[in-house]
């Protein structure tokens, strides 16, 4: 097996990788949802037990317990992929930045792992927001590093950085890369004003996904059930009252069918800022799938925006339903997926700048030299070696 | 031989003096409006298990125990300001079930010191119940800062409770079967009751004197209503009415 070979099968247990922790938010995001958080109350045992020999009969369909348990093995399962894929980029990939992201993945997933259990023994609501952060945060890291691995990266990146025949740290040792052929000056010119700004537009959108996310990790482990009960108004209005009488008479009328806990004056502001958030995401994101869309990510930006209407979507949805379970986790599940987009469309925008220019700006860049370059890159075949 | 028999006649007549000095305050709380409607445990009935326990019946919450003449039951009703005095050792436990998932009863009534026995009657079906205090007072935190969260297993010990500080409404929960709640008021005198399904409650053997009595339901009153009350030897009978708002 070649090492071309190798590094696709790396590729792929990164992906792998990806993909089970995406599955790992998804029962993480049940057991909030549930009100599962404390149902095993002991650990790094559970119910006593080795978690891998606790019996069938006390955690297969025992309340909740099952979310828990589950959650446990799952993520046992998440760190040991993790574990591999740390080792693997440690040993065959030979750029040294992508050994040491392996090891902080995987101290990620350590990190997490405590998190989690010190929140049960400690009954510390508050570090169950950290817990939720980082799974979303190790997510995109998880995301990153298949990414990094596979060979679209690492050929896109070539065009952008074309190897030397010195270049001993290019997977391909070396050798120049056909993208890399005839369009010297295109590559080198510093990237225009109209794609650094779209840089920037889609950081920018990626970091208030993310607050948006700890704004959604911080009310969901209040516990505190929906504070704000109807869509779009909220207690009937634009914004709703949150004096003392007021928080009392929203207690009082709410009849609950779970333990949760009081709603708050806090829980209500919270919630009307999530909702805020939400439309501005909305807006942030369009504006990057529109400035996008006449360059190499103009479908994965429209992807973006399509993930971010069926987020409000299902916000909507998990206030409607009164905070279905199914529904709230599906939020939490596409929540995931809209920061891990939006990390990776950013990473791409400033490492891989030629996909932010537009075709026709990189073609008025490159005319002197006759080349030209379509907007993912790509060099016309008539200068192809 | 004579001044041991006046003594041990003056101690009984001193007694008898006192306890026909005190009396019985018996009263009704009525709901006033209309609550909002109870709601299906859904999750309940959709557990494996615990849905079996109720033989395909459908099972509500019963935050609002409204029965005739729109008589409120499990209201809270305690005298405030009176000395306080924990319970003593001869003072029986109150039990608090669980049973088809459910506590049983939801609302309950302690005294300081008072011992509170938790038992699980549910069958094997349901393998554990994992009982979850939220203390509020201080001391009742201090005093089960290592039990706050206990697994009881089923046909377990019975689990039992004593907290040392009065508190209102001292959430019980299921960590496992998280629709089952309780709530437990600690009193620290004697001197409380719970209204029964009808609205009505007794508190027994009051001193005479004149006192604040104040009335507290979990949804509706949870600050309470306060009155005063003045009890005599025959007693008194003092009536709430909670509102809805």
């Amino acid at each position: 097996m070649n090492e071309s070979q190798n590094n696709r099968w790396l590729h792929r247990f990164a992906v792998l990788t990806a993909v089970a922790t995406l599955a790992l938010i998804g029962i993480g995001g049940l057991v909030t949802s549930h009100g599962a958080g404390m149902s095993v109350p002991d650990w790094p045992t559970s119910y006593g037990y080795n978690p891998f020999l606790l019996p069938l009969s006390k955690w297969w369909h025992v309340g909740n317990v099952f979310y828990e348990h589950s959650h446990r093995l799952f993520a046992s399962g998440v760190g040991f992929l993790t574990t591999i894929l740390m080792v693997w980029l440690w040993i065959k990939d030979p750029r040294k930045w992508m050994k040491w992201l392996g090891v902080a993945a995987f101290l990620a997933v350590v990190l997490q792992g405590v998190l989690g259990g010190l929140r049960v023994i400690l009954f510390k609501d508050q570090i169950g927001i950290f817990h939720a952060t980082l799974a979303q945060l190790f997510f995109v890291l998880t995301c990153a590093i298949a990414m990094f691995t596979s060979q679209w990266w690492t050929r896109s990146a070539e065009i952008r950085n074309p190897p030397t025949s010195r270049d001993s740290a290019s997977p391909h040792n070396g050798k120049p890369s056909v993208a890399g052929l005839g369009n010297p000056s295109a590559i080198r010119n510093p990237v225009p004003a109209p794609a650094r700004k779209l840089q920037r537009l889609f950081l920018f959108t990626a970091f208030l996904i993310l607050f948006q996310l700890i704004l959604g990790a911080t009310m969901r482990h209040q516990h505190a059930g929906l504070s704000i009960s109807d869509f779009p108004l909220a207690h009937g209005k634009l914004w709703p009252a949150t004096d003392p009488a007021s928080v009392a008479r929203y207690n009082e009328d709410r009849i609950e069918i779970t333990s949760v806990n009081p709603i708050t004056a806090f829980q209500i502001q919270l919630q009307m800022v999530h909702r805020i958030v939400a439309l501005l995401i909305l807006a942030a994101v369009a504006a990057c799938a529109w400035r996008a869309r006449r360059t190499g990510l103009a479908k994965p930006a429209a992807f973006w925006l399509c993930l971010i209407v069926g987020q409000a979507a299902l916000g909507a949805a998990t206030v409607l339903s009164d905070k279905a379970a199914d529904i709230a986790t599906a939020h939490v599940l596409v929540g995931a997926l809209s920061l891990a987009t939006g990390a990776i469309l950013s990473i791409v925008a400033v490492r891989l700048p030629q996909f932010v220019v537009s075709a026709a700006a990189e073609n008025a860049l490159a005319g002197s030299s006759g080349a030209k370059i379509d907007a993912a890159g790509h060099v016309s075949a008539a200068h192809r070696a | 031989m004579k001044s041991s028999l006046a003594l041990l006649t003056a101690i009984g007549i001193a007694g008898l003096t006192q306890f026909a000095s005190a009396g019985d305050i018996t009263g009704t709380v009525t709901l006033n409006g209309t609550p909002p409607a109870e709601r299906e445990i859904t999750p309940l009935e959709n557990d494996p298990a615990c849905g079996k326990l109720h033989d395909g019946q459908k099972v509500f919450t019963t935050f609002y125990v409204v029965g005739a003449n729109k008589g409120l039951g499990d209201v809270i009703v305690m005298l405030k300001g009176v000395p306080a005095k924990a319970a003593d050792a001869s003072t029986p436990p109150a039990v608090m079930n669980q049973k088809g998932c459910l506590y049983d009863p939801q609302i309950l009534a302690i005294q300081t010191g008072q011992n509170l026995v938790v038992k699980n009657s549910d069958p094997s079906a349901v393998p554990m119940h994992n009982i979850r205090i939220n203390p509020t007072a201080p001391a009742n935190k201090d005093a089960f800062s290592t039990k706050i969260s206990q697994v009881q297993m089923s046909g377990g010990a019975d689990l039992t409770y004593n907290f040392p500080a009065p508190e209102n409404f001292l959430k019980f929960q299921c960590d496992v079967h998280n629709w089952m709640f309780a709530w437990v008021t600690v009193v620290d005198n004697p001197y409380f009751a719970v209204t029964d399904k009808d609205g009505k409650y007794t508190i027994k053997n009051v001193p005479a004197g004149k006192y604040k009595i104040v009335a507290l339901h979990r949804k509706a009153a949870p600050d309470g209503v306060e009155k005063d009350v003045d009890v005599s030897a025959s007693g008194a009978s003092q009536d709430f009415t909670i509102d809805v708002k």
